[in-house]
């Protein structure tokens, strides 16, 4: 069967069980939109470039399979390089086609020429630049192995305008056909190593489960929980791992790090064995690295062999996937004679176990002593904490929630209860602003029968808040949910607190944009909320809407911030808790 | 090459796919990664697919294992071996064009000579010389070179095998194919 390359990439993309793209087309990808009118494949028609990369990310990180997103060369590639950069710090499988000028056109500063492998090298896993039609079924295979091997990751293939419009003999490559010899991911702990692990955790004292993003890629979720219940070690789970162990579990101890639980981070500090699993030590979550957890060893399971000892010096480092490995931990843990219940086996090495009830009485007073606190004022301004918690109470406990970066994702991160993996859609590593909405529309795409909220900050919001018209006509009913305090509110925090109250280009106006107005004007149902009284109707009556995007602008107080805070640069153990009962936010 | 140098670098033998951009893939890395090299060293293989790069890596910067990973992950790298600088044998070239009239150009020749150098062009004022020894033999060659005036000196950056009868020979460090 002769076929176009522009057909024959559509076809590899249906082969890949490609549903939906998010794109814009332009010249140079304008031969490949032509048989996507004859394609099952779904197109969403994004506003702006960065939306269709955000979108596909959201997609990604609800549904498990990779987002595939579509553009343009030049100016419609580089558009896509913050969403590729974003879904390299994240892990997030992405697949990005961009068009090319044509072959015989490179390298001559052609219209909307740019050279985009180049710009991408270090952002994406790997990129391809097709340069021969009969090429195109085996990139596109190469290119959604890498994605979804190994450590999940962006890749781009860049397919010059005459590639497209030649003719090749269609075929679809077995996994043999792959040609990529140096792409061989471990996936299977070394044996040797697992047991010395499980001997570590059954002679741990103040043993912490320290559980990151890798869990969820691994669909380890189920496997965490079950050893955790067997062997009764608390689980912190980071910004990318929220959902990989319910909130509501006793064992979790919630997020640690920068704003973590004092809980999560002092467990954290005062652990003689930290069980790092799909986590990477994250400067973020470690604080000051040579006063992090001082007094622990470390067990370091990540399926990227190049994370084992980049940060901390791991006393077992084990290369491998994260579900596969926790298995077979749970396997050396029998064989050791700690049965699936948690019983040790009498006269085996697990009855040697030390009493663990200490630690966890230790831990249970630093969470009654030391809960997330804020203070809802009768007839004083609205707090976003309590924004939040009232969407949380008010919605069913599998939505799906997006979130920008800043104050109002940790706000959201810390007062969640997340009991569900893949509910939890943010930009942890890159910090991309502008990341929730597009994101919350990939994620209502992959997921259409959840309900969907971003809790979006007004700063985010205006960075990429445009594509509400793709939503609106594209009938992707997100519900956004804008905490509102006029300023780029996490900067305003460090000023405020660490420049002297310099305010330097932080006030953004609660009024400019008139959000409702913005929203309506997209199609969507806008609404204002400025005292708390006013919070539930508003929830509700969003909720109820199930035909459009909704934006609720909700008014919050300006000088309420983020705690606890761990200041750059500082130890763990100097965590701020807030000001003192009675101080008031100032 | 100095011998403050030679106790932090170490020698990387990279088998890379013979692939348009490979080279900026791994270069791109070393600078984004804040990677220090010596030099490096690119050639074919006796397999069209693939091709050697030799780098010289400075250990100070960032741990060898750590290089080593991060090289590893690229998915045009085959497989990494390492040498020990103390188990190999380490070859570089040099050309340089020095000013060189006719009483000098003996002296030049013979200069060379000591090296197992050869006189590979002339004119009437100036001569070239190929020199292949050790980076640190290249060093000597060098400053004993500059006096008469150097006008252009190029050095191809180290290759390198291991020691015949030492024990053990490349010794792979990541090595995916496998």
């Amino acid at each position: 069967m002769r076929l176009t390359g522009a057909q024959a990439l559509i076809k590899s993309l249906e082969m890949q069980q490609v549903e939906t793209i998010f794109g814009l087309p332009g010249g140079a990808i304008l031969p490949v939109y032509d048989p996507l009118l004859d394609s099952s494949i779904r197109h969403i028609l994004v506003r702006h470039e960065q939306g269709a990369g955000h979108a596909a990310e959201g997609y990604a990180h609800v549904t498990g399979r990779p987002g595939v997103a579509m553009v343009t060369s030049g100016p419609g590639a580089t558009n896509i390089v913050t969403p590729l950069m974003d879904a390299m710090m994240d892990s997030i499988p992405l697949v990005v086609v961009s068009g090319q000028v044509a072959t015989g056109s490179i390298g001559t500063d052609a219209f909307q020429e740019t050279a985009i492998t180049s710009i991408t090298m270090g952002i994406t896993k790997h990129n391809w630049l097709v340069t021969d039609a009969a090429d195109i079924p085996r990139v596109v295979a190469e290119a959604f192995h890498v994605a979804t091997t190994g450590r999940p990751g962006p890749v781009l293939i860049d397919v010059p305008k005459d590639i497209s419009n030649a003719t090749m003999d269609w075929y679809w490559p077995s996994a043999d056909d792959l040609d990529l010899p140096g792409f061989h991911p471990v996936t299977e702990g070394d044996p040797a190593l697992v047991r010395r692990a499980a001997e570590l955790i059954l002679g741990a004292q103040r043993p912490v489960i320290y559980a990151g993003g890798g869990i969820l890629k691994a669909r380890a979720a189920q496997a965490l929980r079950a050893l955790a219940e067997r062997t009764g070690i608390p689980v912190v789970t980071t910004l990318m791992a929220r959902g990989a162990f319910p909130d509501s579990h006793p064992l979790n101890l919630g997020m640690p790090g920068m704003h973590g639980n004092y809980t999560a981070v002092t467990a954290m500090q005062q652990a003689d064995l930290l069980l790092a699993l799909g986590s990477r030590f994250d400067d973020r979550v470690t604080g000051r690295i040579s006063a992090f957890a001082p007094g622990a060893k470390v067990v370091h399971v990540d399926i990227d062999p190049a994370e084992l000892g980049k940060v901390r010096r791991p006393d077992v480092a084990i290369a491998g996937d994260c579900r596969v490995v926790i298995e077979e931990l749970l396997t050396a843990l029998d064989q050791l004679g700690l049965d699936g219940e948690g019983v040790a086996a009498p006269s085996s090495p697990a009855a040697q176990r030390p009493d663990s009830a200490p630690w966890i009485a230790q831990v249970r007073q630093w969470q009654q002593e030391h809960p997330l606190r804020y203070r809802q004022e009768e007839g004083g301004p609205l707090k976003p904490q309590f924004v939040v918690e009232a969407l949380r109470d008010m919605t069913p406990d599998d939505t799906i929630v997006a979130a920008g970066v800043g104050q109002h994702q940790m706000w959201a991160s810390q007062y969640w209860r997340f009991d569900h993996p893949y509910t939890w859609v943010n930009s942890g590593g890159a910090g991309t602003m502008g990341f929730a909405v597009p994101a919350a529309i990939g994620a209502k795409v992959g997921r259409p029968g959840s309900m969907v909220w971003a809790i979006d900050g007004d700063g985010c919001f205006q960075m990429t808040a445009q594509e509400l018209v793709t939503a609106t006509a594209e009938r992707i009913p997100v519900k956004i949910a804008i905490l509102n305090n006029a300023y780029l509110g996490m900067v305003r925090q460090w000023q405020e607190l660490f420049y002297e109250e310099r305010y330097s280009e932080v006030y953004l106006s609660p009024d400019l944009p008139d959000y409702v107005k913005w929203a309506e004007a997209m199609g969507c149902v806008g609404m204002r909320v400025e005292t708390p009284e006013d919070v539930a109707p508003a929830i509700d009556k969003a909720n109820a809407i199930d035909d459009r995007p909704v934006v609720i602008d909700f008014r919050t107080d300006a000088f309420e911030k983020v705690y606890p805070m761990v200041p750059a640069g500082a130890s763990n153990d100097d965590i701020i808790e807030g000001p003192a009962e009675g101080e008031g936010g100032r | 090459m100095s011998a403050s140098t030679t106790s932090r670098h170490h020698i990387l033998s990279v088998l890379v796919e013979n692939k348009a951009g490979v080279l900026a893939r791994v270069a791109s890395l070393f600078s984004r990664r804040g990677y220090n090299i010596f030099s490096l060293a690119v050639a074919p293989t006796d397999d069209e697919r693939f091709s050697r790069i030799t780098i010289v890596v400075d250990v100070e910067s960032a741990p060898l294992e750590q290089i080593v990973q991060q090289l590893d992950k690229l998915v045009n790298v085959v497989s990494i071996s390492e040498l020990a600088p103390e188990r190999a044998i380490e070859r570089e070239l040099l050309l340089a064009t020095v000013e060189a009239g006719p009483e000098q150009r003996v002296e030049v020749a013979a200069l060379a000579g000591i090296f197992h150098g050869t006189v590979i062009d002339v004119a009437s004022d100036r001569v070239t010389v190929a020199v292949t020894g050790t980076p640190d033999a290249l060093d000597g060659v060098e400053d004993l070179l500059s006096p008469f005036g150097i006008v252009e000196l190029q050095r191809t950056g180290r290759v390198a095998l291991p020691k015949l009868g030492s024990r053990r020979r490349l010794q792979p460090v990541a090595d995916r194919a496998g």
